[in-house]
């Protein structure tokens, strides 16, 4: 392979491993803005994954895929707000539950729905074509805009002021007459639904297949990026890039014949999960969270 | 006397079950709408799964057995959140002891050797593997949901490779070599897969209850998780506190891994894939909710999610409903308890006439 395809191979994958972990992170750090924690980000790419290629199949409509996928990030968002900022529930415990729900449900759904174990692959039909000649998948163009749009959102409306508002001091937010409980139920929702949008690109689009492993961890390196990007969507675009880069980087290394050799691909895996942990560690102190994330809001 | 402390706490705790109980139920509710949407019969799946974790001795010894490694990983998260914590880590931990199990077990050594060492590394690896955790934690605030979570999938590669390139069973290729018969822990009733495994987790939940709340070290654990601030103006540090409580929880995940290892025929190794150990860490944070997070109520929580499990391989056998059910029914347990006060909640809607009783 000469140098030059080896680097549109990187620069290529690198789009593609980006995509989940900007998606993700740009919800999270919209519902977050809002005071709102949601670490059940791997249990809902997990089941907006599972439900993505099950309505993709059914009509062999890889659109009407992504759509499902967005709608179960949705809905789960809707049951974490509403616990959240309603019922002020705790934000941990919540979010962890989604995950091990996702963990049991997609597997029993994987059976359920075609009687196999652990593993199902869609048919091309049900696949999100790329764009032609340039090799992209439409949802990395999307994502893009999503961020862009999202940090406008964030900083130059007053929805967007009014969902900082809630996340820095929601005590002041309520006084001047907004809903806290409102904002902070419809920003999770965003989120979730963001989150959604990446399960699709997992199952339908990127890896083709469903697996009770589907995001692999994905969830969680996408908190440590709404980290790293201090809560901004396009510090989170630029900070996924790396992210990606580092991804598709390791990905290409292990599978070097030369690496393989020496180094067998099961070690190798450890890539994604070290490089997150090192970048995360380097942070300290140069990140700060919004001032009320994660406490429920209680009216005096 | 009605209105003295005693009532007062009695009633309290009353209260907490009852939350706990209609937690449960919820689960219970949703995943039989689950199976029905599935296309399985939810009342028969439920009956099969009653009938095969509490109704014959071999069931009850079944139920008990899968019980004891989620007591301990449930210590793990426990321990983790008296101290303030989220440690959502004793699944790689889990896996880190098992593979200490493995590694003693593949030397020569006089038989009574066996087990005492295969305790001491195992606990000890699952051990570092919750410090590296808790320093990222301390000296560079790193949040632990997410270092936790990176350092499950470290383990489960680390672990998958020694696995396949460095402990591989020369006879059977889908696990790795087995502890010997001297290192094994004794079976407690013959023919059935409980071992001596109960009576090491028992007794560590004992310890773990001591240890929190009966010795400066678990004060200090516990002041720290009600107020860092507090504590530290009290003279505790908070940051040597968080150590032990991850420390602690590493020795109890460990110690569950090698467990799995020295006590669970028949297979007394790792299976490919980490098949036979994958969800044990992740089961211990249900049970350590479900027991409110305190040692004597991750006891009989620990059964409760056992008998799942062995009533779920009955269910799978009677009416096909897949096993991972049970997890699904875990989730919304946990998503259920997440919420406050049900119980007022509930109260407070009849009253106003939202939800009709019959």
């Amino acid at each position: 392979m000469s140098e030059l395809g080896m680097i549109i191979d990187i620069i290529e994958g690198t789009t593609y491993a980006m995509t989940p972990l900007v998606l993700a992170a740009v919800g999270e750090i919209f519902n977050e803005r809002a005071g709102i924690v949601n670490i059940g980000l791997e249990g809902i790419m997990l089941l907006s994954g599972f439900m993505a290629v099950v309505a993709a199949e059914a009509t062999l409509n890889p659109l009407v895929g992504v759509l499902a996928g967005i709608a179960t990030g949705a809905f789960i968002g809707l049951i974490h707000g509403y616990i959240t900022a309603y019922l002020k529930g705790d934000h941990i415990i919540s979010g962890l539950g989604i995950n091990l729900f996702a963990l049991g449900g997609v597997a029993f759904g994987i059976e359920a729905v075609w009687g196999v174990r652990g593993y199902h692959t869609p048919p091309d039909a049900a696949k999100v074509p790329d764009i032609p000649v340039v090799n992209i998948s439409p949802i990395f163009i999307a994502m893009i805009l999503i961020a862009i749009g999202t940090h406008y959102l964030l900083y130059r409306t007053s929805m967007g002021l009014k969902v900082r508002a809630v996340g820095e001091n929601p005590e002041a937010a309520d006084v001047v007459g907004v809903n806290v409980e409102r904002v902070q139920l419809l920003a999770t929702i965003y989120g979730a639904a963001l989150t959604g949008l990446a399960g699709a690109f997992l199952s339908i689009d990127w890896l083709t297949a469903i697996t009770k492993e589907l995001p692999a961890g994905r969830g969680f390196i996408a908190l440590a990026l709404v980290n790293f990007a201090n809560w901004s969507p396009l510090l989170a675009l630029g900070g996924g890039l790396l992210f990606g880069f580092f991804w598709t980087l390791g990905e290409w290394i292990k599978n070097m014949a030369a690496v393989k050799a020496v180094i067998p691909v099961t070690l190798m895996n450890t890539i994604p999960y070290i490089a997150t942990l090192a970048v995360v560690a380097g942070l300290i102190g140069k990140s700060r969270p919004p001032r009320y994330v994660g406490r429920p809001y209680k009216r005096e | 006397m009605p209105g003295s402390r005693f009532w007062i706490v009695l009633k309290e705790e009353l209260g907490r079950l009852a939350e706990i109980l209609i937690a449960v139920l919820v689960g219970f509710v949703i995943a039989g709408i689950l199976m029905w949407l599935g296309g399985y019969d939810p009342i028969a799946a439920y009956i099969a799964m009653f009938e095969f974790s509490f109704s014959d001795p071999y069931y009850l010894a079944t139920t008990l057995s899968f019980a004891a490694p989620i007591m301990l990983t449930a210590i793990t998260f426990a321990v983790g959140v008296r101290a303030g914590l989220f440690n959502i880590g004793a699944e790689g931990q889990l896996y880190m002891g098992a593979l200490g199990a493995v590694i003693v077990a593949s030397w020569a050594l006089p038989g009574p050797l066996y087990l005492p060492l295969a305790i001491i590394v195992g606990s000890l690896m699952g051990a570092v593997w919750g410090l590296a955790a808790g320093l990222l934690k301390v000296y560079r605030e790193v949040n632990e949901v997410v270092s936790t979570i990176m350092l499950n999938w470290i383990a489960f590669w680390v672990v998958e490779y020694a696995r396949v390139y460095i402990y591989p069973n020369p006879i059977d290729a889908s696990k790795t070599i087995s502890m010997p018969p001297a290192g094994r822990l004794p079976i407690l009733i013959k023919g059935t897969e409980l071992s001596a495994s109960l009576i090491v987790s028992l007794v560590f939940v004992g310890i773990a209850f001591y240890l929190l709340w009966y010795m400066v070290l678990g004060y200090e654990i516990r002041a720290t998780g009600l107020n860092p601030s507090a504590a530290r103006y009290g003279g505790i540090n908070p940051k040597k506190a968080m150590l032990w409580a991850f420390i602690i929880g590493g020795i109890a995940s460990g110690l569950a891994g090698v467990c799995e290892i020295a006590g669970r025929p028949p297979s007394y190794a790792i299976t490919t894939g980490l098949s036979n150990l994958m969800g044990l860490g992740f089961d211990g944070i249900t049970v350590s909710l479900l027991g409110a997070n305190h040692p004597f109520g991750i006891i009989p929580a620990a059964i409760f999610i056992g008998a799942l499990y062995s009533g779920a391989r009955g269910m799978q056998i009677v009416t096909g409903v897949p096993l991972e059910m049970v997890k699904a029914v875990q989730g919304i347990i946990i998503i259920a308890l997440a919420v406050p006060g049900i119980i007022r909640l509930i109260r407070s809607k009849i009253r106003r006439g939202g939800v009709k009783v019959v």
